[in-house]
């Protein structure tokens, strides 16, 4: 188990190396950082000796080390529109988008479950397949057009729910910019979430019928009712607590996919996340802070998916078996 | 038997017809597909011919509507293009760069598959790592990092003009691995059968066995998957148009369409963005569906129905 973890800890320093680079090189390739300080109406002279200051001059592997080294530190540079540390920029979003994806996931836990449960416990009731059908129609529906649609119909027709923005907000603990806290922030908190959840919850209601499915089948189940337990304990006791295990996993690399998902999301609902600030980036040629966004979003998708894999291994020794061969 | 016979005595033409919603999404999809190619002859207007669009006509509702006219069924869009004409011609576009997009992630992961699964050892390990990684970033993340990276880096004047190469090419990169993981895995079981055996013995080539022998055994899972990734490519495409980073507007595909009419539903102008967007859910329902079908006739065991 040490050598696995070991090993998968390993890896993950590998890719952020990797990532840091692809980023670097971005940098690099793209936008003079000594025109964006100076402006154009400085002699070349001058520019060559600011060029020298900043250390622009050094070779390509120099300058990669100088960004890591910096990057260790949370430093990636400032951010050119800004005008501050791209990480204080990103940072300063993060609450928005994970309370965005902590909401949606609470959604699609407490809508999947029953929901998958079911399916899988009465698999020709008129429901169930009404509900397998909704999830292959939810499948074919872009997240953003979900989102559209749910606004056109509660925030503009209706005027039950606001359109966009987040509200009002409130400081926790100094750092965390929160809607959670007051009602108006969660009432701006409600479309998006259903919007960001309406993509994961198909995967995973056909994902826990037919894991449950299966479970369904064995022998220890039969074994179980003919043993005479409450049918309601079988299912959630003895059926539902194994088919935790691959849902859990996969649930753990749509969290990445989920944040992908936000940058749609926040677009439509002018969300002041990372996503939106991440794609405001690109329209104004923002170098810095794309690359700040690319580490930073990089890093949270090789920490997430290394811990799944080494709680994987714990708890399944067939895992850390097979790769080790 | 001719061919005509075989095929409508075959067991997949039978099977297809006895299930009617493969026969419905089919006939769907093949209505849809033939609208969007034939678009420059059935579309009443050419969106595309700035002298024919007049900015006084922008925003009409569709024709039953108060205020509708008849020459724009469907209504117009912002800039006065009638907008039934828009989405045929930006179907065409969506459906070109989906199929250019899943072209170009089979050659390079029937390639990568093929050579990872039949030379195996140090090289088939680190292809395989390296498509791991890249899966767990999800492919519409790397594509959205991709197209973000090529629209700083070329501009944005240069990125509208090549949107279409630039897009199959994005999305492309972004699911090779999808492709790679099943080539290679049905080229491991393929490998140990007897007939490789004696290719070998028979002193083929090693690219010979390869692409001639193994590839068309291991082709089955790789159909499979084509439907489902044309459907994902061109979800993929309308998500990276409506984010701003794929067609642009004087060009648009169902994604930017819906993107731009987005704009207006603030104002109740509803149809702009409803009308494509009703078109694109058809369009990769269809292909699901169809997708969803093959996949249970080639292989009722390839998937656990996740």
């Amino acid at each position: 188990m040490f050598a696995f973890s070991v090993r998968r800890v390993a890896q993950a320093v590998l890719v952020m190396f990797v990532i840091s680079f692809i980023g670097f090189a971005i940098k690099y390739a793209v936008g003079d950082p000594v025109r964006d300080l100076v402006g154009i109406s400085v002699s070349v002279e001058e520019r060559e000796k600011v060029r020298e200051q900043l250390g622009l001059n050094d070779p390509f592997v120099v300058q990669w080390a100088r960004f890591l080294q910096k990057a260790m530190q949370g430093d990636l540079g400032m951010s050119y529109f800004f005008k501050r540390p791209a990480t204080d920029v990103i940072l300063k979003k993060a609450p928005a988008t994970l309370e965005l994806v902590i909401c949606s996931s609470f959604i699609v836990i407490l809508v999947s479950i029953p929901v998958g449960i079911f399916a899988a416990v009465r698999p020709n009731s008129w429901l169930s397949r009404f509900l397998m059908g909704a999830s292959i129609v939810g499948v074919s529906i872009p997240v953003f057009l979900t989102a559209i649609v749910l606004i056109y119909i509660f925030a503009v027709e209706l005027h039950w729910l606001p359109s966009y923005g987040r509200g009002e907000t409130q400081m926790l603990w100094g750092v965390w910019d929160s809607g959670l806290a007051t009602a108006d922030g969660l009432q701006h908190l409600i479309l998006p979430s259903i919007a960001l959840s309406s993509i994961m919850l198909p995967l995973f209601i056909r994902l826990i019928r037919a894991e449950m499915k299966e479970v369904l089948e064995t022998e220890y189940i039969k074994y179980a009712r003919a043993k005479g337990i409450a049918p309601w304990r079988v299912l959630i006791v003895h059926a539902f607590k194994n088919t935790l295990l691959p849902v859990i996993t996969v649930g753990g690399v749509q969290l990445g996919t989920m944040i992908a998902f936000t940058v749609l999301t926040e677009t439509v609902f002018q969300w002041q996340g990372m996503g939106f600030v991440f794609l405001e980036a690109v329209e104004r040629g923002d170098t810095s802070l794309l690359v700040a966004y690319l580490v930073f979003v990089g890093a949270v998708f090789v920490v997430v998916n290394t811990v799944v894999d080494i709680v994987y291994g714990l708890v399944n020794p067939m895992v850390r078996i097979a790769s080790r061969s | 038997m001719s061919t005509l016979q075989k095929i409508r005595q075959s067991d997949l033409l039978h099977n297809f017809l006895r299930d009617p919603l493969a026969v419905g999404s089919f006939f769907v999809l093949l209505v849809l597909v033939a609208a969007g190619f034939l678009s420059p002859l059935i579309a009443p207007h050419d969106p595309y011919d700035t002298t024919t669009i007049d900015i006084m006509d922008s925003e009409m509702p569709p024709a039953w509507m108060d205020g509708g006219e008849s020459r724009f069924l469907l209504g117009t869009d912002s800039q006065g293009r009638d907008l039934l004409s828009t989405i045929l011609y930006g179907m065409r576009v969506s459906i070109l760069i989906g199929i250019g997009a899943v072209v170009l992630q089979a050659f390079l992961g029937i390639f990568i598959g093929l050579t990872s699964g039949y030379v195996g050892g140090r090289l088939d390990a680190f292809l395989m790592r390296v498509a791991d990684v890249q899966l767990s970033f999800s492919t519409y993340m790397v594509a959205i990092f991709i197209g973000a990276i090529f629209k700083t880096i070329f501009g944005v004047g240069l990125y509208a003009q090549v949107a279409v190469p630039f897009l199959i090419m994005v999305i492309g990169f972004a699911e090779w691995p999808q492709y790679a993981r099943t080539v290679r895995a049905s080229v491991l079981a393929e490998k140990k059968q007897e007939y490789v055996e004696a290719a070998r013995v028979i002193g083929f080539p090693s690219s010979r066995i390869m692409w001639r022998h193994i590839l068309p055994n291991a082709l089955t899972p790789v159909l499979v998957i084509s439907t489902v990734q044309v459907a994902n490519a061109i979800m993929s495409e309308a998500a990276l148009s409506f984010i701003g980073l794929g067609m642009p507007v004087t060009r648009p595909s169902l994604g930017s369409l819906i993107k731009i009419g987005f704009e207006y539903v603030f104002s109740g102008t509803w149809w702009i963005t409803l009308f494509p967007g009703i078109v694109l859910v058809l369009l990769i329902l269809a292909i699901n569906l169809l997708g969803d079908w093959l996949r249970d006739y080639l292989n009722p065991k390839l998937y656990k129905g996740a």
